[in-house]
């Protein structure tokens, strides 16, 4: 039998490759709720090439391989579920190109939301990309490779609508290009008008190969931005609202949330917008069309517009510390939330289940949906936090997550960077003609089932 | 019968959600916590190691060279408690580090280089094994008079008087603080180590008994006032010497200078250079002295102050804090901190890196070399560029 780990070194060097107690320990987990398991050894390289020829030992040998950014999907996706290797991404984190006048970027596959934050500040200051308010550690790719969300999404869609070109190591140890990249030097576009490959990679977790470029597109940075709050005891007027709001196609993102705590916000539905502008003629031309789109609501006492006053700083930061910081609710270092992908005018319904289910269960509960794509969908958050130090507290989150997604599915809801028990559910209600061509797809891209293994098991 | 390990904050250990802010610098430009930079591993970030404690407190891991090589390569640089996002929680992020390394002092499992950093300080009262009536020879021939009640006591610390370019830095400040007309004397072979690394890598005994003798030493000689060449010295008097009954008015050598010279009173021949200023963590980040040294800087007709990406709250540590200048836990490859802060001021176009701590200015005197760019950047202490522009 071949020596695995020599082997590894010989790939990595000394420095890419650990396979020690405290490695393994600690990248056999993820913040979330659900239980480790150990992989037999952690790789972290720097080049494709690198990325090429584990995967190739990896496909050989038939050993699991998850690749990582940070590991905060929080589900559990990073686990190495079946053993084998996990792969930490994040020393690939060169921003490769910015093309300003085509507004993309191409970044290796580990480089973080932050990073590319900073460089675009430094160097191109016209431009942004659609940024999650996930910690800036995250990295880009991992959020493609799951359809992550930022704060343009509302505008353009999911940030994996926002790829313009991947470069992927197949299982098979292949390196793939994907879209304008495979027929010369720029990265404009994932597919169109070829045949759009991307999706045989977009969503998939990481279990049809590894991104070791991604290609995404950038947009005009407005000089100015503001946010403002609606606010209602009414549920159901929730969609009606975002229907008011989408229709005057200026806003650059709507979140809708509640939460029990601070007690001031208890009972009510929160609507912010965020609108921006190159003149304040401009961003006051845009808050009156808000104001008078909501006029009604405002007239029959239903809402109003809440001063943001103290909290607009904290609103306009990118990404927002403060949700991160929903973790230590209860002293106690975790959170973890379902956030399927769902019609606007289910808002309600799925409000009520929030409470519900924090009431069934006793933990602390905070939502925030994101509109997508100018209404077509929303991505409808359910978190709870729980003290890490309290275990059944984490058994009864755990609990309330699987049935929220329940919940979803039985919607008609598409759930979101589900876990290994929440995609099997999901597996079990697709249709059958649609399990067969994933199997299509994933037995022939991965013959030997090296990647994540133990996520979107469709076999 | 099993060791029972136990920590003074062992009971908020599970707060830290890992979410890496404390990896970046405010404006998330590059990795910030340089022994993860160095290590590239998560392991080696605040929230690895934080993980890490609490799975050893539990029993999940033992204490094993690699967790002390974990603990230990830490800097002590104070990057995650500026950005922990967690405000109840980030202010004990040092003290459970500092706890958790004191536990492997006592269950004698540390590295190396840290036993024989703590047997060196024992035993000949310096790192360096050097008897102690060197250690005012950096002074010698330059008329410092030893302390009998001037304003201010000079301490050098053991950087300043043994090491080759820290005695360079002392004999700079000494000069210039005699030029400027400060009131000061030295303890020169009666100075003793002032315990802040010892303290930051554990062990809490010898710490207690370096800080009480040295209570008693400065009281005795009716020290009321502290200038030190070095900020770890001043950290530790500052922060901890109080809680051991030694209240002293500490400040770095720095902000003597720039109060001497603010308003115009003394002015200095022009330098035309460039120069970027590299924040102390220990003066900068951990004591919020930042403005001082620039204001000096910048009292140089001619020199151009340029700042680096990552600069006062958001410096990058040279990598000698915790302890690393001396037990250089953390290493000295391409990324280790020196060379990439090195790599950095270059980038900035400045021909001077200056500095402000004798530590610093090793460290990344060794990172220049490393990087092979002696030609291209000279890293000078503030008192040495001074001395280079001249008083006028
Ligand atoms: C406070 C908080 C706020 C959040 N807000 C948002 C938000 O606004 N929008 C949003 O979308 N998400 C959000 N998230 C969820 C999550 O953090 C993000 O989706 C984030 O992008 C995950 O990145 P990661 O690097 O941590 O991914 P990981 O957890 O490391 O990985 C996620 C998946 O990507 C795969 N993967 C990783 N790297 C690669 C690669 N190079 N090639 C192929 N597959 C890969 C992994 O195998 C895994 O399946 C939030 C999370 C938290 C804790």
């Amino acid at each position: 039998m071949k020596d695995i780990l020599r082997s590894l070194v010989d790939i990595l060097g000394e420095r890419g490759v650990s396979n020690a107690a405290e490695e393994l320990w600690f990248y056999a987990r993820d913040p979330g709720v659900l239980e480790a398991h150990f992989p037999d050894y952690v790789v972290a390289p720097e080049t494709t090439e690198q990325v090429r020829q584990v995967v190739r030992l990896a496909n050989e040998e038939k050993i699991p391989i998850v690749p990582m950014g940070n590991g905060m999907a929080l589900t559990g996706l990073v686990i190495p579920l079946k053993g084998g290797i996990v792969m930490d991404m994040k020393r690939m984190n060169r921003i490769l190109e910015v093309n300003e006048k085509a507004r993309y970027a191409v970044v290796e596959g580990g480089t973080s939301q932050g990073a590319l934050k900073a460089y675009l500040q430094d160097h191109h200051p016209q431009l942004r990309h659609s940024l999650p308010d996930a910690p800036p550690t995250t990295t880009i790719a991992a959020n493609v490779s799951l359809h992550g969300q930022g704060r343009l999404t509302q505008q353009y869609g999911f940030n994996s609508d926002m790829v313009t070109g991947l470069e992927v190591v197949l299982p098979t140890g292949e390196v793939c290009k994907i879209g304008s990249p495979s027929l010369g030097p720029y990265w404009f576009s994932k597919g169109p008008t070829l045949p759009d490959l991307s999706g045989l990679f977009l969503g998939w977790l990481g279990t049809t190969g590894i991104f070791t470029k991604v290609g995404l597109k950038l947009y005009p940075n407005k000089k100015i931005r503001d946010v403002e709050i609606f606010v209602t005891d009414r549920v159901d007027l929730v969609p009606d609202i975002i229907y008011k709001l989408t229709h005057l196609e200026m806003l650059e993102d709507i979140n809708a949330w509640f939460q029990p705590r601070p007690l001031m916000f208890k009972d009510n539905y929160h609507i912010t917008m965020y609108f921006t502008g190159d003149t304040e003629e401009e961003v006051e031309f845009k808050r009156k069309m808000i104001w008078d789109s909501l006029e009604e609501f405002i007239v029959t006492k239903d809402g109003g517009f809440m001063g943001v006053g103290y909290m607009k700083p904290m609103l306009l930061e990118m990404p927002q510390r403060g949700i991160a910081a929903f973790a230590d609710v209860p002293r106690g270092g975790g959170f973890e939330y379902s956030g399927p992908i769902t019609l606007i005018e289910h808002y309600p319904d799925y409000a009520l289940k929030v409470m519900e289910l924090a009431e069934k269960y006793e933990v602390i509960y905070s939502s925030a949906a994101r509109v997508v794509s100018g209404g077509h969908s929303m991505m409808f958050s359910i978190s709870f936090a729980f003290n890490r130090a309290d275990a059944a507290m984490m058994e009864r989150v755990k609990k309330a997550l699987d049935e929220a997604t329940e919940f979803a599915l039985e919607k008609g809801g598409i759930p979101w960077k589900p876990n290994y028990k929440e995609q099997r559910m999901t597996l079990e209600k697709l249709d059958p003609n649609t399990l067969k061509l994933l199997q299509m797809v994933k037995r022939n891209l991965d013959p030997n089932g090296i990647m994540n293994p133990g996520n979107w098991e469709v076999s | 019968m099993a060791y029972v390990r136990s920590i003074e904050h062992a009971d908020i250990v599970h707060r830290c959600f890992r979410c890496g802010y404390c990896k970046f610098p405010s404006d998330y430009v590059d990795f910030n916590c340089p022994s993860h930079k160095a290590f590239g591993w998560d392991t080696f970030s605040s929230g690895g190691r934080m993980w890490l404690i609490r799975a050893w407190l539990s029993g999940e891991i033992e204490t094993s060279p690699r967790f002390a090589q974990i603990l230990f390569s830490c800097v002590a640089c104070g990057n995650c408690e500026a950005q922990c996002v967690y405000p109840r929680f980030k202010d004990f992020l040092l003290n459970i580090f500092e706890e958790t390394k004191s536990e492997l002092v006592d269950e004698g499992k540390i590295p190396p280089t840290v036993r024989d950093y703590f047997k060196a300080i024992t035993v000949n009262g310096n790192p360096y094994k050097l008897p102690q009536d060197k250690r005012g020879e950096w002074s010698e021939g330059m008329g410092i008079e030893e302390f009998s009640g001037q304003e201010y006591l000079f301490y050098v610390g053991c950087v300043g008087s043994y090491d080759e370019v820290g005695r360079e830095m002392a004999r700079s400040v000494g000069k210039l603080l005699k030029d400027l007309g400060v009131s000061f004397g030295i303890l020169g072979a009666e100075e003793t180590c002032d315990g802040n690394e010892v303290k930051v890598l554990g062990e809490k005994g010898l710490f207690t008994a370096l800080a009480e003798e040295n209570i008693i030493k400065f009281k005795a000689k009716g020290v009321k006032k502290i200038v030190t060449l070095d900020p770890h010295a001043l950290n530790v008097f500052r922060r901890e010497y109080p809680k051991l009954g030694g209240a002293f008015q500490v400040r770095h050598y720095t902000e003597v200078v720039a109060d001497a010279i603010g308003g115009g009173r003394t002015s200095f021949g022009p330098l035309k250079t460039r120069v970027t200023y590299h924040d102390p963590c220990y003066l900068g980040r951990r004591n919020l002295i930042f403005e001082p040294p620039r204001e000096v800087l910048r009292a140089v007709p001619g020199l151009d102050l340029v700042e680096m990406r990552r600069w006062a709250v958001d410096s990058f540590c040279c990598g000698g804090g915790g302890g690393n200048f001396f037990t250089d836990v953390i290493g000295t490859g391409e990324q280790s901190p020196a060379r990439v802060r090195v790599r950095e001021a270059l980038e900035t176009g400045a021909e001077v890196l200056a500095v402000a701590c004798p530590q610093c200015a090793k460290m990344l005197v060794d990172g220049v070399k490393a990087e092979g760019i002696e030609d291209r950047l000279e890293v000078m202490d503030i008192a040495q560029l001074l001395s280079r522009a001249g008083l006028a």
